[in-house]
């Protein structure tokens, strides 16, 4: 039988085993995004080119670390607890199989530190795309299959919770907004995981020496069903938190739950093609197949994003105009609570992920302008502002509210953490910039030595793309700073935080009056739509420089 | 509110705001826009990547390589020993990368197309020719056929842009366009 709390704060009936799960789960993608997170800062280091850190080996090494643990550890892990506490707790509801949830922590837990293990090895030096015929030792990949399993088994408890609450009539009508984005991550992590498992155990195989021969082409299309969705994994979790704070901070209800949930939609329908895209510049691959592919079908897993860029805060915008904030275009904006690091890491988050990872990907991932960006810095820059200022960065600004709640304690540093998502958020957009600054300049991608000073033949980058490296590691450096803030937060606040007195605790948000949503006339919430043109003229100039760009190169066919 | 069920119990019927659909309707014609523009510049535009490309065995490949070099060699870049190969005219260039090397280094005539051969010996290299910026991946057993003209004269640095291995940062190559 299970038991449960209510929480003081919220309100929320909370199951206990849940809840133990969500805790583990939390801490657990916490300590492997320090992990990971070290990783990086070493890998900003050596790619300094006055700093120079690290020798070849190590660095490549190191590099693999940092890829595996962050694009794959930390945030499933925390997509984890997103699944549990959407489904169990948003709903009301009991947490079906709490014992197999177990499971899936030990599993998750096991693959990722013998895949650690493989990288720490020294002989797994293969990148987080792990391309063969390029070989890691057979742990490698037996540790990510593992960690698939335990992911697996945590979206097959999710969907169970969700039926059961459905059926035990925990909760009335449709399920949350948020809630269904954790469930189309879901969904995608399925596909996802299905996808990985066709890849990965027979390179599990050739690895252990079973299986003669992989298609590295084959492998590549494959792999990507797995590498890029599973990114896609990330966004959908993610802008559920966006929604999910907006609603806790402002108590704002979405402009529509149906443009929200149909541009979460998309994401499942449209996104799996998106793989390709990644294959632009390969042999043995028509230009036709590749047009239909990054088109995502016309464009609309992109579309779903550009949606959720005027919902999100255009619900924030509405919410915080019913205060009475309604002076002007932006006094909604100036007014919100820019100290509070729920709020701040949620707002960089959306506007980095939208103008700068959102503007880049649709760059690369188009045909023939890939060619001038891939593999060079650009595609590291694009990834820093989709996953690292994106997803990482709200995630932390959700964990900086789930944190003291769940664990009933006052924020550890509440002074430090104000400066944290500035700090992490901007440094990480600027890591960004900075790295598609030298990939447009032609630095590479993954590359220990820019000044190629041991090559047979010698070739010099442009000096500004030297200056631009260094500049990723002054700005990685600042990202650092605001990443370890968030740690020492994190931790501070469950081992020493002060306990929370429920009398302290703060009313819930009032749920806003219904239908007063701005059916009136012209634009309801205009600051929204103005922020969303401005991103658009940036969009379509951006575009077309690139394609100027790529006009000036050689003529190839 | 978004952590909570909609109003209505069924959320299709909620109502949508008319912002929402202007801006979905902005959204959609500028992906079309962009859709189009990847056809569109097969036809207008003159950077297209080949759909050119023939499975080859390693050896076979090193083969016609060597063949090529070993007639069209003009010289050898510096100390090296690598050779420079002046390819004929609007004819065949080969070029293969392997751990850790862009080989051999090439002489192209500016303003002549060629047909530029490109594989692996052995795991997964990226062409990267700078400064213009190219950026290709190579497969080891697919022998990729790209149509090139170079347009200015100068020497062009090759580097691998994709993890290889250990000596992936010392992988080099060179292109030579001549004026004439």
């Amino acid at each position: 039988m299970a038991e449960f709390r209510t929480c003081p704060e919220t309100g929320l009936k909370v199951d206990l085993a849940a809840e133990k799960l969500i805790k583990w789960n939390a801490v657990t993608s916490v300590v492997f995004l320090l992990v990971g997170g070290l990783f990086g800062l070493l890998v900003a280091l050596t790619r300094w080119p006055e700093v120079h850190l690290l020798g070849a080996d190590l660095y490549y090494l190191v590099l693999t670390g940092h890829g595996l643990d962050i694009l794959l550890v930390w945030v499933i892990f925390f997509e984890m607890v997103l699944l549990y506490f959407t489904s169990a707790i948003l709903l009301n509801a009991r947490l079906v199989a709490p014992t197999l949830g177990w499971v899936q922590y030990g599993l998750m837990l096991v693959g990722a530190a013998i895949t650690n293990v493989a990288v720490l090895q020294g002989d797994s030096s293969v990148m987080f795309t792990s391309y063969v015929p390029l070989k890691a030792a057979p742990h490698f990949y037996l540790g990510i299959i593992l960690f698939a399993v335990g992911a697996l088994i945590g979206c097959g408890i999710f969907f169970a919770t969700l039926v059961t609450a459905k059926k035990e009539k925990t909760f009335e009508g449709s399920m949350p907004l948020v809630t269904f984005g954790a469930m189309v991550a879901a969904i995608i992590a399925v596909f996802t995981i299905a996808t990985g498992a066709v890849i990965l155990i027979p390179t599990l195989l050739w690895s252990a020496g079973i299986i003669p021969h992989i298609d590295s082409l084959l492998y590549k299309v494959v792999w990507w069903g797995m590498g890029h969705s599973s990114q896609q994994i990330n966004v959908s979790a993610h802008i559920a938190c966006w929604y999910g704070i907006a609603a806790i901070l402002f108590g704002a209800k979405p402009l529509s739950e149906k443009v929200s949930r149909m541009a979460f939609f998309l994401y499942i329908l449209f996104l799996q093609l998106a793989s390709a895209h990644h294959l632009l510049v390969e042999p043995g691959l028509s230009s036709e197949y590749k047009i239909f592919n990054t088109s995502y079908a016309l464009y609309m897993a992109v579309l779903g994003s550009m949606i959720h860029g005027l919902t999100v805060p255009g619900s924030v915008e509405a919410a915080m105009r019913k205060k009475g904030y309604n002076k002007g275009l932006f006094e909604w904006l100036r007014k919100a609570p820019w100290g509070n690091p729920v709020f701040s890491g949620m707002a960089i988050s959306v506007v980095t992920f939208g103008f700068l990872g959102g503007i880049s990907g649709v760059v690369i991932g188009t045909e023939q302008l890939n060619l001038i960006m891939h593999n060079t810095m650009y595609v590291p820059g694009h990834f820093h502002t989709t996953v690292g200022s994106g997803t990482t960065l709200a995630f932390m600004a959700m964990a900086y509210w789930a944190v003291p709640t769940l664990w009933q304690r006052e924020l550890f540093a509440p002074g430090l953490a104000k400066w944290a998502p500035y700090l992490f958020g901007l440094g990480v957009s600027f890591v960004g910039v900075f790295q598609m600054g030298a990939g447009t300049l032609g630095a590479p991608r993954r590359h220990w030595d820019m000044t190629l000073a041991d090559a047979t033949i010698g070739y010099d980058l442009p000096a500004a793309s030297f200056l631009m490296m260094g500049m990723n590691g002054v700005a990685a450096l600042a990202a650092s700073l605001g990443g370890a803030i968030f740690i020492l937060n994190m931790v501070g606040t469950i081992l020493i935080g002060k306990r929370k007195t429920a009398a302290a605790a703060p009313a819930p948000a009032a749920p806003a009056p219904a239908g007063v949503s701005g059916h009136g006339e012209g634009v309801s919430v205009p600051g929204t739509f103005v922020l969303a043109i401005i991103f658009l003229i940036t969009f379509v100039l951006y575009y077309f420089v690139n394609w100027k760009y790529l006009a000036s190169v050689w003529p190839l066919s | 509110m978004a952590i909570t069920p909609p109003e209505q119990r069924v959320w299709w019927n909620e109502p949508v705001e008319k912002t929402e659909v202007l801006w979905v309707t902005i959204a959609l014609v500028w992906a079309l826009v962009m859709f189009f523009m990847m056809p569109y510049w097969h036809f207008a535009g003159e950077q297209n990547l080949s759909n050119e490309a023939y499975r080859v065995k390693p050896d076979a490949y090193l083969a016609k390589v060597e063949a090529s070099a070993e007639k069209h060699k003009v010289r050898e870049e510096g100390t090296t020993g690598i050779p420079v190969v002046r390819p004929p005219v609007g004819g065949d260039a080969y070029l293969l990368g392997r751990q850790f090397q862009w080989w051999p280094v090439l002489e192209l005539k500016k303003g002549a197309t060629y047909r530029l051969h490109m594989s692996s010996m052995d795991v997964q290299h990226g062409f990267s020719l700078l400064p213009e910026n190219i950026n290709i991946q190579v497969h080891p057993e697919y022998e990729m056929i790209l149509k090139v003209t170079p347009t200015r004269s100068g020497s062009y640095g090759i580097l691998c842009n994709e993890y290889c291995g250990t000596g992936h940062h010392i992988m080099t190559g060179k292109i030579y366009v001549t004026d004439n």
